[in-house]
């Protein structure tokens, strides 16, 4: 199984607080929003990235256990909520879910992957250009993502390519209380099979 | 400046003595809150230890330069780096070898006091845990009740002492530790007791400790006797020693009672409780010393380290002991009760014999405060 992220970190068979000391130091060779995967043995480092990863502001996306081996994603951070956003037509979470429509979640995969709105389409905001041809111009789509921000530029990018009934989703995951869809074991085997593409390993 | 390491044993010392000591915690917040290292005047600081990855200047002021201080965390390395960074800075600090694992498992032999004909009660503060086993000694051989999971402990107190292991006991089948009285049994050819009612599961052979059984240990002939007195679970069993101590088990502690709902059969234990409580402990002698297999809070250790107190002495001042009313008594044991302790229910498991984990998932499971009590 993998996780698409940006980064990976083996800080396997290190005790604390190396695995933490590590990923502060490879988080540093991150730009915001992209995402380091750790991987580590020490049980410990579970609740201490966590932890760890609030106190500075990144964001924790989620922690699985593989075979003893505990790979932990996070999303380096500035403070999303700060930026203006552009994009007009906006629509509060609820209320965008009881319409018809597409629920569109241009968060990470692995964000994703460890928690959405049942039935909603993946395309992280970096493959949005790529893949627009997967989504219907006449059909409405509301972007979402964890704060506003990045759903504020897919919902411009999506109306620049001549889409029309685009809202973006305010605020966001962050405010959402209804029912979590993590990934099945059937998607995450999905994922295994897919090439990976290439990753930089930091040291 | 330099960085000292202590023992689990050298702050034990520190615990039993009263001594002041400083300690700064570098564990997670959420873990510091739920369990740390108790003493009578010790002060704590808790900065989780990657807040100082960048360095220990702005912690300076608050750690005192004229007290002893120790740096705790998980098992050690954090402890350590910030350890070394404050000697860095000029401070002189310790830090707790093997960090709070150790200090959970660390067991300090209190002798509680002389038995007829030259022999000894001896008590085993668990301090990082609560938990409390006993050995009687007497010429040449050795009972022991409710021992914890670290049989080295106890089976080279025996050597130390020279004395033959010849009964262990479990007054129950406990849910809070793993029991080492199996093994303990197993490596000495001692005979094993349980209780058979609390055994219904127990896919190993044992020897039933039921009302009136009785051994002598040692040829001066100290009664070790047993009475049944369930509550805490169906089966637990308190014991007489050289009629002059009563071990409780987790029927009753120094400054609470027994919950009944470990097994998940509160409502039908209440009433045994009560019984027990209320009746077979008030026609025993008010002049037995209470030894329970437990203590909650610091403050239940005596001047020399024991856990101990007059029966008497409870019927007066213990709480659950003095509710009149059944009712509220039956609201008290049931009803809001503290949370159960980490994996209570694996950890009957393990004392089952149904399942075997590691020494890893042993501390793990052990992790955290007791809670066998009702306040």
């Amino acid at each position: 199984m993998s996780i698409k992220v940006d980064f990976q970190l083996d800080a396997k068979g290190l005790s604390c607080p190396m695995p933490i000391v590590k990923t502060k130091k490879a988080m540093a060779d991150l730009v915001d929003g992209q995402i380091l995967e750790v991987s580590a043995t020490d049980k410990g480092s579970k609740a201490d990235i966590a932890a760890w990863a609030e106190s500075v502001g990144h964001q924790y996306i989620g922690t699985m256990e593989e075979e003893s081996v505990l790979k932990h994603y996070i999303r380096k951070c500035s403070d999303d909520t700060m930026d203006e956003k552009i994009f007009e037509r906006t629509i509060g979470l609820e209320e965008a879910m009881e319409r018809e429509g597409l629920i569109l979640d241009v968060r990470e995969e692995a964000e994703f992957a460890f928690g959405h709105i049942k039935g909603a389409k993946s395309i992280p905001m970096g493959e949005l250009d790529a893949r627009l041809s997967e989504l219907d111009k006449k059909q409405e789509v509301y972007v979402v993502c964890r704060t506003g921000k990045r759903s504020d530029l897919a919902a411009q990018k999506l109306t620049a390519h001549g889409f029309t009934k685009v809202f973006n989703v305010l605020p966001g995951m962050t405010s959402w209380t209804g029912d979590l869809t993590a990934f099945s074991s059937v998607e995450m085997e999905e994922l295994s099979l897919r090439t990976p593409r290439p990753v930089a390993t930091t040291e | 400046m330099s960085v000292l390491k202590w023992s689990a044993a050298q702050v034990a010392k520190k615990v039993i003595n009263n001594e002041e000591l400083f300690i700064l915690d570098v564990r997670n917040t959420d873990a510091f809150e739920d369990w740390k290292i108790d003493g009578h005047k010790f002060e704590y600081l808790n900065i989780p230890y990657f807040e100082l990855l960048d360095g220990v200047e702005d912690i300076l002021p608050k750690i005192p330069a004229d007290k002893d201080v120790l740096v705790v965390c998980a098992k050690e390395g954090s402890s350590l780096m910030v350890a070394e960074m404050l000697s860095e800075a000029g401070r002189t600090v310790a830090y707790l070898e093997g960090g709070m694992k150790t200090w959970s498992e660390y067991l300090e032999p209190i002798k509680v006091g002389d038995l007829t004909g030259g022999g000894e009660l001896y008590q085993f503060v668990r301090l990082g845990k609560g938990c409390l086993s006993y050995m009687v000694i007497s010429e040449g051989e050795a009972a022991i009740i409710d021992a914890v999971r670290f049989t080295d402990a106890f089976t080279s107190f025996a050597e130390e002492k020279n004395v033959k292991i010849k009964y262990v006991f479990d007054t129950h089948l406990h849910a809070d530790h793993i029991s080492g009285g199996r093994h303990i049994a197993a490596t000495t050819g001692a005979t094993y007791y349980l209780p058979p009612k609390d055994a219904e599961e127990v896919v190993f052979d044992y020897t039933p400790l039921l009302d009136g059984t009785a051994v002598q240990v040692g040829a001066s002939k100290i009664d070790v006797g047993a009475i049944y007195s369930p509550g805490h679970t169906i089966g637990s069993t308190s014991f007489v020693v050289d009629s002059k101590y009563l071990l409780t088990g987790d029927i009753l502690f120094i400054d609470s009672i027994g919950r009944p709902d470990l097994a998940g059969l509160a409502e039908d234990w209440v009433g045994d409780l009560r019984e027990t409580l209320y009746k077979r402990y008030r026609e025993l002698s008010e002049d037995l010393i209470v030894l329970p297999a437990h203590f909650m809070i610091i403050d239940e250790l005596n001047e020399d380290g024991t856990v101990a107190k007059h029966l008497g002495q409870l019927f007066a001042e213990n709480h659950g002991l003095n509710i009149k009313d059944e009712a509220e008594f039956r609201s008290v044991v049931t009803e809001h009760l503290p949370p159960q302790p980490n994996a209570y229910q694996e950890i009957r498991r393990v004392n089952m014999g149904k399942i075997t984990p590691t020494q890893d998932e042993q501390t793990e499971m052990e992790i955290g405060p007791n809670r066998c009590a009702v306040r």
